[in-house]
């Protein structure tokens, strides 16, 4: 079988104020027809300027080299007009995130419209029956309504459907798609991915599958190219690269992928009650449609309880927009919850004054998402590991922040002669750690990590979730982890608590959760997590729940998974599910026999 | 620890904290060509205002009607009488040295522009701060304030004050202040409002720090960049106004001048006798240049679009 597209030797440089830079250096590879080829790498890595690159793409300072055959066609220095005939007919192109690559002020079906009339002219009717037919294609329900819609009209998973679209109308025989699903949440991202292998097995089009994630690679790939430092490091089939591979890196790869069907080895917790949340509910008002319209309520946490013991991790898992930002939030007292009791050591803190609740925080921290965004910039890194100390223990001398300050940073992983350093002179995972640091120099006996790990590359991320876990096995420490990220809560948590809507629909101890989940949203967000073994990726059978999520706003979108008790009217005060106790510790919010 | 030993820290610190942000842009703001020659000319005028007394054998309120109205020595062009040497711009209506005069309008006239912009620095970022950092109710109600005041005429406030507290120097400072204040606190409201809803703030509240270390460790360090900017577009601006003032007759009194009331007075005798208003005019506009190439360079240095 001849290849679809080759390319050999290809390189790409930048120059840039600060030099040049090599991103990508001869790389070669083929896609065959019909076959998708998984390029995993991590940030970096070069893997998206690689296909940039070949599609003519490069930003202005970028320059190219090598060759790039479309069936036997060299595509290295045509001139635009004749690299389009093949740029958006034959060869497309599927972006990380769809809002940015979309028009914002023009509606989804115009923007197909143009896509598809652009290469191929056609009486408007016959158009706009196409786009119908594809737009049902890759399962966007109500097609012909939502084709007069603006791209911020629809949700995320949405927008990846219209550019999924957009870009299979013209009938291309290769679909590159760079981080389709990386932005999406885990029960969208398993619908795309189904529609994109959908396209491999009905329509033949070949797909480049650019993801960071081996987890996506894994259940679509046939091919697999690792890339690192803009060097393929290793190539071959999939089942090779998962089972038998033969690179360090990609060992290394595979090994720091957090996996679901591991049990992890976790310091048993006390008995020692520390936190005790009862029925918390943080509502924001929303600004009604009209000017004189009363603002909505958005319930963001819904009436949630759980409890902490000394030394015991609480995995809280839900998709975006479930509350549970908002719920550590509430419990840190950082947004003061509407109603409900955090009683911390039999304190309600909920009635405490602020000046109380500040002295309050030596006993509890948090580790945030974002680790660049949660520094200042304009501190020395040194300065905000001992901003808390500073504020928490005043009365320590100045080498005594010091002392403390360089221990902290020792047993974080960073050496302690980068105190004057600035955030943005620190790579993402030495960031984290600066956070980390920071919140546990007072020595506190509860860390909430709010989605701490998730902006990072995955073998940073297995670093820090060790560096969390010694931590924790040293100080004893209580933990709330949140995480979108099911594999990644797994190997830290004790319990686990599913959300959804701001609600709690399942709460067990980890290994019952991950072993016998009982509540359909539960199955359907571990059935949607793509692991990273090739032959159970292929064989799984998918629970795929349809759609996205409904609107927090509508009253009756908690209860989707209790259609019978369900009143249908958006305003109305609605049923509360109630948490059953089906076996010991394992509680399940009512819902509809499956 | 000793104190000697704190000292030691303090500036070890300082000498980190150099080599920052701040350390970058203070580069890129020296390799801005404008910018640089901006900073020198400026200090030279500084200097020379500084020293006026020095610089020349004159006082600035000696009159000498030996040699009213006459031009430098120098003058290419046609003149009644040449004022002999020394009187290197020529002098003025009753004899009096210009060259002298216009470094002491220098002196009165920087002096404005630096006392008035630090006032309007002080209480605009203070309460710019208050009013974003507070936010609801307190910030609209404070801000309504410096609407309304923005809404006064201007003049007509300042003749009010003149009249209520009679002319006198230091009145003019204050008038001037409390105009230009509204700006600065506009722009640091608008910069707080943005700097409160970044992460770190929110990570410096779950760290413990209270309201007051919030505001002045994490704020005002972060808003300061455009402030600094605006301060150097502010100087140049109360620079003019001062002159406004003088020219109409409200500001600095005789024997004292300001290139105000420098070029006022050289605008009545233009025709005759038009150096008395080229030197002036050509300092303040000199000076004006070089406030404005220094914002500019500012700007573009403190820009962090620019890295």
């Amino acid at each position: 079988m001849s290849a679809l597209l080759e390319i050999r030797d290809l390189d790409v440089h930048f120059s840039t104020p600060d030099g040049d830079i090599h991103a990508v250096k001869k790389v070669s590879l083929d896609i065959a027809e019909g076959t998708c080829l998984g390029v995993v790498g991590e940030s970096g890595s070069g893997k998206s300027q690689l296909f940039l690159a070949a599609m003519g793409l490069l930003a202005a300072n970028g320059r190219t080299s090598g060759s790039v055959r479309y069936r036997g066609q060299e595509l290295l220095g045509l001139e635009p007009r004749e690299l389009n005939q093949y740029r958006g007919s034959k060869i497309t192109m599927i972006f990380q995130d769809p809002l940015t690559s979309l028009t914002p002020h023009m509606t989804i079906g115009a923007q197909i419209m143009e896509a598809l009339t652009l290469h191929q002219k056609m009486p408007r009717e016959e158009a706009e029956r196409r786009i119908r037919e594809i737009l049902e294609y890759v399962r966007i329900p109500e097609a012909a309504r939502r084709m007069k819609q603006y791209p911020h009209e629809l949700s995320g998973g949405m927008r990846q459907r219209v550019m999924i679209a957009m870009a299979t109308i013209t009938g291309p025989d290769l679909v590159i798609a760079d981080e389709p699903t990386t932005a999406l949440d885990v029960t969208v991202q398993a619908q795309i991915l189904e529609i994109l292998r959908a396209l491999k097995t009905d329509k033949k089009t070949a797909l480049a599958l650019i993801s960071h994630d081996m987890g996506v690679i894994a259940g679509s790939a046939d091919q697999v190219q690792v890339m690192r430092h803009g060097e393929v490091v290793e190539r071959g089939d999939v089942d090779e690269i998962f089972y038998a591979p033969r690179h360090d890196y990609t060992r290394m790869l595979l090994g720091s992928m957090p996996r679901l069907d591991q049990e992890p080895d976790l310091a048993a917790s006390s008995a020692k009650l520390l936190l005790d949340v009862e029925d918390v509910k943080v509502t924001f008002p929303i600004k009604g449609e009209g000017f004189f319209a009363p603002p909505r309520l958005l319930r963001a946490v819904d009436g949630i309880s759980f409890t902490l013991r000394a030394g015991e991790t609480l995995g809280v898992v839900g998709e975006s927009g479930c509350g549970k930002s908002t719920l550590a939030r509430a419990v840190l007292q950082l947004i003061p919850p509407d109603s409900g009791q955090v009683v911390w050591l039999g304190r309600d803190l909920t009635v405490e004054k602020q000046d109380a609740i500040r002295r309050a925080r030596k006993d509890f921290q948090i580790v945030f998402q974002d680790p660049l965004a949660s520094l200042d910039p304009r501190m020395p890194v040194g300065v905000s590991i001992a901003e808390p100390l500073r504020a928490l223990e005043p009365g320590l001398t100045r080498n005594e922040i010091r002392a403390r300050v360089a221990a902290i940073m020792r047993k974080a992983g960073l050496d302690p002669a980068w105190i004057n350093r600035y955030p943005h002179e620190l790579s993402g995972g030495q960031n984290q750690r600066v956070g980390i640091a920071r919140a546990m120099i007072v020595e506190p006996k509860m860390v909430v990590c709010d989605e701490a790990v998730s902006a990072l590359d995955v073998s940073i991320q297995a670093q820090i979730v060790a560096l969390i876990k010694s931590l924790q096995a040293e100080t004893g420490m209580a933990m709330i982890f949140i995480s979108h990220d099911l594999s990644v809560v797994r190997q830290l948590s004790h319990r686990v608590m599913v959300l959804y809507l701001g609600r709690v629909v399942e709460t067990a101890a980890a290994d019952d959760l991950y072993r016998d989940p009982r509540h359909p949203y539960t199955r359907a967000l571990l059935s949607a997590v793509p692991t990273p073994d090739p032959r159970r990726e292929r064989a799984r059978k998918r629970t795929l729940l349809t759609g996205d999520l409904p609107s927090p706003l509508d009253s009756r979108a908690p209860l989707a998974f209790l259609k019978s008790r369900r009143v249908d009217d958006p305003q109305a005060e609605q049923y509360r599910p109630q948490l059953l106790e089906v076996s010991a510790g394992h509680f399940v919010a009512e819902h509809d026999p499956p | 620890m000793t104190p000697a030993a704190v000292r030691n820290a303090q500036t070890l610190e300082r000498a980190f904290a150099g080599r920052s942000l701040w350390a970058d842009a203070r580069a890129r703001l020296f390799r801005n060509k404008a910018a640089v020659t901006g900073m020198a000319v400026l200090g030279i005028v500084a200097l020379l205002a500084l020293f006026a007394p020095y610089v020349s054998r004159f006082a600035y309120d000696g009159i000498d009607y030996s040699v009213v109205t006459c031009a430098p020595d120098w003058w290419p062009f046609e003149a009644a009488c040449k004022a002999g040497p020394g009187h290197w711009f020529g002098t003025d209506t009753v004899g009096r040295d210009l060259f002298v005069r216009v470094l002491y309008g220098a002196r009165v006239s920087l002096a404005v522009g630096f006392v008035a912009t630090l006032v309007s620095l002080m209480i605009g970022v203070l309460y710019g701060a208050t009013a974003g950092y507070w936010g609801g109710r307190v910030d609209a109600l404070m801000m309504r304030v410096v609407d309304i005041l923005y809404s006064l005429p201007f003049i007509f406030f300042v003749i009010i004050l003149m009249v209520m507290f009679d002319r006198n120097f230091y009145l003019m400072f204050v008038a001037i202040g409390a105009v230009v204040w509204l700006t600065m606190a506009r722009i640091v409201r608008g910069q707080t409002l943005s700097a409160k809803q970044k992460e770190y703030i929110e990570a410096a509240r779950a760290a413990g720090v209270s309201p007051f270390g919030i505001i002045t460790r994490h704020i005002i360090p972060n808003v300061v960049g455009p402030v600094v900017v605006y301060v150097t577009l502010t100087v140049p601006d109360v620079i003019l106004i001062e002159s406004f003032l003088s020219f109409l007759g409200l500001g600095i009194q005789e024997p004292l001048t300001s290139w105000g009331v420098l070029i006022a007075d050289g605008a009545n005798t233009m025709e005759s006798a038009p150096w008395m208003l080229v030197f002036p005019a050509l300092f303040m506009a000199v000076t004006l240049f070089c406030f404005n190439f220094i914002g500019d360079g500012l700007r573009d240095a403190l820009d962090p679009k620019d890295h």
